[in-house]
Formats: structure tokens, sequence, C-alpha cells
């Protein structure tokens, strides 16, 4: 793998890293239940850590593939996530309305950071992250 | 640099991070509980709550109880003997939790005798017959109305006074604050703030001697 794509893998690993501690930062330590759709969420990221960490170890080029189709997923959930904690999709839309709602807002960091929105962003840059590093010739 | 070290070094930092904000986290949030707790109203006080012991006192144990629960008729006489030790040193407010079946009508009942300032006799009238009216397998909440007569209470403004809103909210409220402290289980304790961690009659003496110690100096009474 050339440099300048290792390197890049390297920072969307550390950002499915942190994506992944920081989600069980609110689910343990500061104890917000996570509702349905963070699970969905959390099903992509979790696995993105270990795929993208163990392809960067073995420096193997295929991981950048397998881990742009878990972000795409996350990436997924997240936008529509975003879209009814905003209110663009009705209530009675929502999936989750057994047990947690997914769009009550219980956090929000700095004014206007919320949970899906951070992980939103979060995807999205492991996203970008990851197409620039095939871009940059993984299989060189 | 080997590209592993970098992987290697890069994780930790991020570990690290973690671990250093779970602890600056919780120092945080027991700094918090521990202002709170020094507040007249908040979720460890509400201007309703029943209290035993001196007002002034520096110590305050809140106690979320349920009078159908075994471990609080057992922790009753402990508690008040931990209060009668420390000499208007420590006062005792008591929540009401009702998780047991039943113990809705028990909570209410003390409510409405607190009204008539007969709460201490009605409370130890149900937590010591808690077997006839609260036992876990066969619940008898229409039996609590023929215990507590005779306490004091006039049983007329009390049966009104219990099917009051005012009653139900206070109730309520109270459920509500265990919640927003994480009480599940009964009887909770917080000392000024601080939760026993450790559930225990020990744990509970030594966190009030702390208490104790901290708010008077060394020279705190053993309880």
């Amino acid at each position: 793998m050339r440099p300048l794509a290792w390197t890049l893998l390297l920072l969307a690993w550390l950002a499915s890293l942190a994506g992944t501690l920081g989600s069980l930062f609110f689910s343990e330590v500061m104890q917000l239940q996570p509702c349905l759709l963070c699970w969905y969420q959390r099903i992509a990221m979790f696995p993105l850590a270990l795929v993208l960490g163990i392809g960067l170890y073995r420096q193997d080029a295929g991981s950048v593939f397998y881990g742009l189709a878990l972000a795409a997923v996350g990436w997924a959930v997240a936008g529509y996530h975003l879209l009814l904690y905003s209110g663009w999709i009705p209530e009675n839309l929502q999936p989750c309305s057994k047990g947690l709602s997914c769009a009550d807002v219980d956090l929000r960091l700095i004014g206007f950071l919320t949970i899906p929105l951070m992980s939103l962003l979060a995807f999205s840059l492991i996203i970008g992250l990851l197409v620039a590093a095939r871009r940059q010739g993984v299989r060189a | 640099m080997k590209r592993q070290h970098i992987m290697a070094g890069s994780a930790i930092g991020l570990v690290l991070a973690f671990v250093v904000a779970m602890f600056g986290y919780s120092w945080l949030q027991e700094r918090r509980l521990v202002e709170l707790a020094a507040k007249p109203d908040s979720v460890f006080v509400r201007p309703h709550s029943p209290t035993y012991g001196p007002a002034d006192a520096k110590v305050r144990i809140v106690e979320f109880l349920d009078p159908a629960c075994e471990t609080c008729r057992a922790f009753y006489p402990l508690v008040k003997d931990i209060i009668d030790l420390n000499g208007g040193r420590v006062q005792l407010v008591v929540r009401y939790t009702p998780f047991h079946a039943g113990a809705d009508t028990a909570v209410a009942v003390m409510e409405a005798a607190r009204l008539q300032g007969v709460f201490w006799p009605v409370t130890q009238r149900l937590v010591k017959d808690q077997r006839v009216w609260g036992a876990d397998h066969n619940p008898r909440p229409d039996l609590i109305w023929n215990l507590v007569d005779g306490t004091g209470l006039n049983m007329r403004q009390a049966r009104e006074d219990v099917a009051s809103t005012i009653v139900r909210d206070r109730i309520e409220q109270d459920l509500a604050d265990a919640r927003a402290l994480g009480v599940t289980r009964t009887p909770g304790f917080f000392v000024n703030g601080r939760p026993l961690k450790r559930f225990g009659e020990k744990e509970l003496r030594e966190l009030v001697l702390e208490e104790v110690k901290r708010a008077y100096g060394q020279s705190g009474v053993a309880p």
C-alpha cells in the first residue's frame, strides 16, 4: 500500500474507533440508552473499527471495500435518524415506537451537535477517507 | 516508524482519552450531585419530604423507602439509631418509592399522615406490621386502613387526602426523582448526595461517619 493511502486508511480507522468509543461513552458512562436506530448504526460502526484495523495491520487493500460497504449502511441509517430527529419525517412514521423514542433529543453538545449528527459526520468522514484512499491507489 | 507502531500508538491514545473522559465525567457527576443535595428543593429532597432529626444538621441521609420492602423494615431501626447516636448532626429525609405491589396505598397513607403531623407513628405501624399487609406473595393493601386506625390519624380526612391529586402528584414526584438518581432497589441511600455504593449497615454507618467528620471536623462520634 502506498504511504498516503495507508495514512488515509489509518485516519478512517481512527475515526471508526473514536465513533465506537464515543457511542460506548454515551451508553455505558453517561447511561443514555441507545434507541433502535442507534443500534443499527452501532452494528455498522463497531465492525468498522475491527475490519479497518485488521486491514491496516495486514496492509490489506481489500479492507477499503469492506469498510465502504459498512460505512454506507451506517451513513444511510444515520441520515434517516437525523431526518427523524429534526422533524423532517413525521413521528408516526417512526419505526421504533416500542421502547425508546428515536426522536427524543437527549443531548446537544456545543449547542447543535446531537448524537445522530455526530454519527452522520463520522460515517461521512470515514466514507470520504476510504474513497480518497482508493483514489490514491491502494493496490499499488 | 513502523506502520504497526503508528497504529498501536494512536489506538492507545484514543483508549487513554476514553478512560480519562470516563473518570472526568464521573467526578463531575459526583460533584454535581453533592451540590444538588445541599439545595432545599432538588431530586434529593422536596418541600413535602418527611424528615427526622434537626433541620440544621449538616449531614443529610436521603432514604428512598418502600414500606413493603423487607430490607427497608430491617433498616428502619438502624437508620433511627444512626440519627439518634449522632445527636443533632444528622437528619433523615424519607422519599416514597412504592416498588412493591400494594405499597402505593401505603405511601399515600403515609403522606396523608404527614399532612396531619402523624407521619412517624403511622409509618412505624406500617413498617412494623409489614407482613400483615405487604407480604410479597400476598399483598393486602386493603388491611392498611385497619392497621393505622388508632395511631392518631383522622381517618376521614386521611381517606380524602389519599384520593387527592396533590398526594398522588407528590408520590409521582418522588418516583421521578428516584428514576433520575438511578434508584432501582430499596432502600436507596444517599448521604449528602453521595450514594451508598456497596450496600450494607456497616457501609452506611461508615459513609455517615465520613460525612459527619467532613462537616464537623474530626470529633465525629462513632455511630
